[in-house]
């Protein structure tokens, strides 16, 4: 984790070669042998990688039929994104969506140190976390969507035995976003809690120890020695989860239900928008475009995020 | 997701390369052993599907069919994916909505030559459907093995414990307006019938019913805002009005469908294709009873029907077409009418159809409908407009916008959908 996190041009650099020719020429040849043997992993990068990208990237800029060959039409799919209403919203909606996800991360560290401190039973309460993320998306979604339904949920059954009165909370584009929040820190957690597990873990013991003899307490180690510690590990599972925020697409299509689901215009996110101009309404040239301002926004927000570590991220 | 979705490409692109390379042998010889495989949504209607298969087999031994199953979300994006790779099945179900990309990109074999040379008789099949999935092109890409047209599905014990008389066969929008009032008991939480935003099921037919059409004969504008097709909206949105129906949100939470088959709602417009999962639920089926749908300005019903069509990148074009053909014949026709998961294209297969069901007595209603059943609207880029419909309709069935401003937005909209090439 350290090492793929450290900031570039921390690692001292290796001083440059000082070999005499000969050397030289034979590191050359060991160069051309090289080149075949990445070949293979250069074309399962190329063919899964490199090529739908660039063939996205191309159609961005074109009307393609759904077979055949497509014609050019200049940045028409883009001026077309920017004055769709729709896009805005939906932009909106992964926005508020990656937002509310955020919030997993404080209750992740939470938890991670409470795991952490507990005496027994921490594997069990791994494990615990940990099941949501290896059950099928879909699965997720379908119960989550049976415990939000609006007239026989048990979540609104629960609400009203204290009293309150239940929403429609996946029929109604006023929470859809949230009970899509919900759901996703809840599936998200597991990864968080392992990652921040293993890094609480790094945290050598003599520094609690330490503290204890100066008098320190429980919360005050936390803030002052966990916190900073961890601070290498928030900020991977930060981008992890922003990443994976923004690409939301699976709760949107499980839990809203069927096509007939009127909360559905008001919910959509970034790359539900995407599916449905490529796969649904056959607008594959349109869809690479959305997916292309996607891939720029991810860009930019993690681009921040590292700017922004410098103030925060502790790696020493 | 996201990335499962940049790669489902790449494999594609890998799977085009594969199948180029095996494409060399597009084997004419007929004594040839082959392998097809027939592409479905439905899961109901599997069984009847793989029976077909084994039929078909019997008559041409050298010849396999595989059922291939999807499910409804995925199967279109699938199928598209596959036809532009070359992987798709040499088989498969297709709609009205969606054959359009499909014919004009060249994916999909003409059979019109095989209908000739089998001297197939196309009056056996209804017309309305036919036409649907006329290209304009000359060409057949396949024929119908299911026809659907609406009637109204009622709950018998709801009627009858609330008193009120069964429909009758002339009964008008005014009698189902008042009916569906009567039936709702929000005590019992039980809704008259349930009201969502349903084109084929549901509003469209009330628009043909009150005079109107959806789209101009043309295909070129929408016709929803008319004042004749905005009274065949009214018709559904009165019915939210009066309360008579669980609201859109009760609705989207829960399909009409299933609260009809949970008892709650009395009564529910939509089409032949319930029949069987209705039928086989126990809880419910010996109180299912049909009737036809209420009178407007005329009768009127959509109607639609699911086409065999075959892949035109199949390496066996001519078992592909022979199957096709066997596929919404008549043979195959009884053995779908039998297991009951459909209503068949094939004239004279709606007699087994009814067999399979003894119980419900009323299926003749979906076969007397058909004689005034119009092609269900599908112009343009469908799948596009017709998504649209909640974004545009919902104000409207809530009673927060006028019937005439949503319809009059919803018109622009589909205009526009139609104007793009």
């Amino acid at each position: 984790m350290r090492a793929t996190l450290d900031r570039p041009g921390r690692q001292q650099r290796r001083p440059g070669p000082t070999s005499p020719p000969r050397l030289r020429r034979r590191r050359n040849r060991i160069d051309w042998w090289a080149i075949p043997m990445i070949v293979p992993a250069f074309i399962g990068l190329a063919a899964l990688y490199l090529w739908p990208f660039l063939s996205t990237f191309v159609k961005s800029f074109m009307k393609v039929p759904v077979f055949g060959p497509g014609t050019f039409t200049g940045v028409d799919n883009y001026t077309k994104l920017l004055s769709d209403e729709d896009f805005w919203r939906a932009l909106g909606n992964s926005a508020r969506y990656t937002l509310l996800v955020l919030l997993g991360i404080p209750i992740a560290i939470v938890l991670a140190a409470l795991i952490e401190q507990a005496a027994k039973g921490r594997t069990l309460y791994r494990v615990l976390f940990f099941l949501p993320v290896v059950t099928l998306p879909v699965a997720v979604g379908m119960v989550w969507r049976f415990i939000l339904n609006g007239d026989f949920g048990i979540l609104n059954y629960l609400l009203s035995l204290v009293g309150v009165p239940g929403e429609y909370w996946v029929a109604d584009d006023r929470f859809t976003i949230y009970a899509f929040a919900v759901v996703g820190i809840w599936m998200g957690l597991g990864v968080n809690l392992i990652i921040l597990g293993a890094g609480l873990q790094s945290i050598p013991v003599e520094l609690y120890e330490a503290s204890a003899v100066d008098g320190a307490g429980r919360i005050r180690q936390f803030f002052s020695i966990t916190l900073p510690l961890l601070s290498p590990s928030v900020f991977f599972v930060t981008v992890l989860t922003i990443i994976s925020a923004l690409q939301m697409f699976d709760l949107v299509f499980v839990m809203l239900g069927s096509v007939n689901n009127t909360a559905i215009d008001g919910s959509k996110t970034i790359v539900y928008l995407f599916y449905e101009a490529a796969f649904v309404q056959f607008k594959q040239g349109y869809g690479a475009a959305i997916a292309i301002v996607l891939l720029v926004i991810i860009m930019i927000a993690t681009a921040i995020q590292f700017r922004l570590q410098r103030r925060w991220v502790n790696y020493d | 997701m996201h990335r499962r979705l940049l790669i489902a490409p790449a494999i594609i692109a890998a799977a085009a390369l594969l199948t180029a390379c095996s494409n060399g042998n597009t084997g004419g010889d007929s004594n040839e052993k082959v392998t097809l495989t027939y592409g479905v949504w439905a899961g109901t209607q599997t069984p009847a599907m793989k029976e077909i298969a084994a039929a078909f087999t019997k008559e041409n031994p050298n010849i396999t069919v595989k059922v291939e199953e999807r499910p409804w979300p995925e199967y279109w994006s699938t199928l598209q994916t596959g036809a532009a790779g070359g992987t798709a099945p040499d088989a498969f179900w297709m709609l009205a909505q969606n054959i359009r990309p499909y014919a004009s990109g060249g994916q999909l074999l003409d059979v019109s030559d095989e209908i000739k040379k089998e001297k197939v008789d196309l009056s056996k099949y209804p017309k309305a459907v036919l036409d649907l999935y006329d290209q304009g092109d000359g060409k057949i890409y396949g024929l119908p093995k299911d026809v659907d047209t609406n009637a109204v599905w009622f709950n018998k014990a709801i009627f009858d414990k609330a008193g009120v008389a069964h429909p009758s066969a002339n009964w008008t929008w005014d009698d189902f307006r008042a009916t569906a009032k009567k039936l709702t008991d929000p005590a019992a939480g039980v809704w008259g019938v349930a009201a969502p935003i349903d084109y084929q099921g549901g509003y469209y037919n009330t628009i043909f019913q009150a005079g109107g059409q959806v789209i101009s004969d043309d295909g070129k504008t929408a016709e929803i805002d008319s004042p004749k097709a905005q009274k065949g909206i009214e018709f559904w949105t009165n019915l939210q009005a009066d309360k008579s129906s669980p609201t859109l949100k009760q609705l989207s939470d829960t399909e009409a469908e299933t609260m009809f088959e949970q008892g709650k709602v009395a009564m529910y417009m939509s089409g032949a294709y319930w029949a069987l999962k209705l039928y086989q639920n126990k809880q419910i089926a010996a109180n299912v009873d049909v009737a036809p749908l209420p009178v407007g300005e005329k009768r009127a019903t959509v109607t639609s029907g699911i086409v065999n069509v075959g892949f035109a990148g199949t390496k066996h074009p001519d078992a592909v077409k022979k199957f096709l053909l066997f596929a919404s014949g008549k043979e195959a026709a009884e053995i779908q009418a039998k297991s009951g998961a459909v209503l068949p294209a094939y004239e004279g297969g709606e007699k087994a159809w009814m067999a399979a069901m003894p119980e419900f007595k009323n299926l003749q209603v979906f076969i007397d409908a058909k004689e005034y059943s119009v092609p269900l609207p599908v112009q343009g880029n469908a799948a596009e407009w017709q998504g649209d419909q909640t974004k545009y309709l919902t104000g409207a069935w809530e009673g927060t916008t006028s019937v005439a401003d949503a319809t009059k937005q919803y018109a622009g909209a589909i205009d526009k959908v139609l104007a793009e090439k």
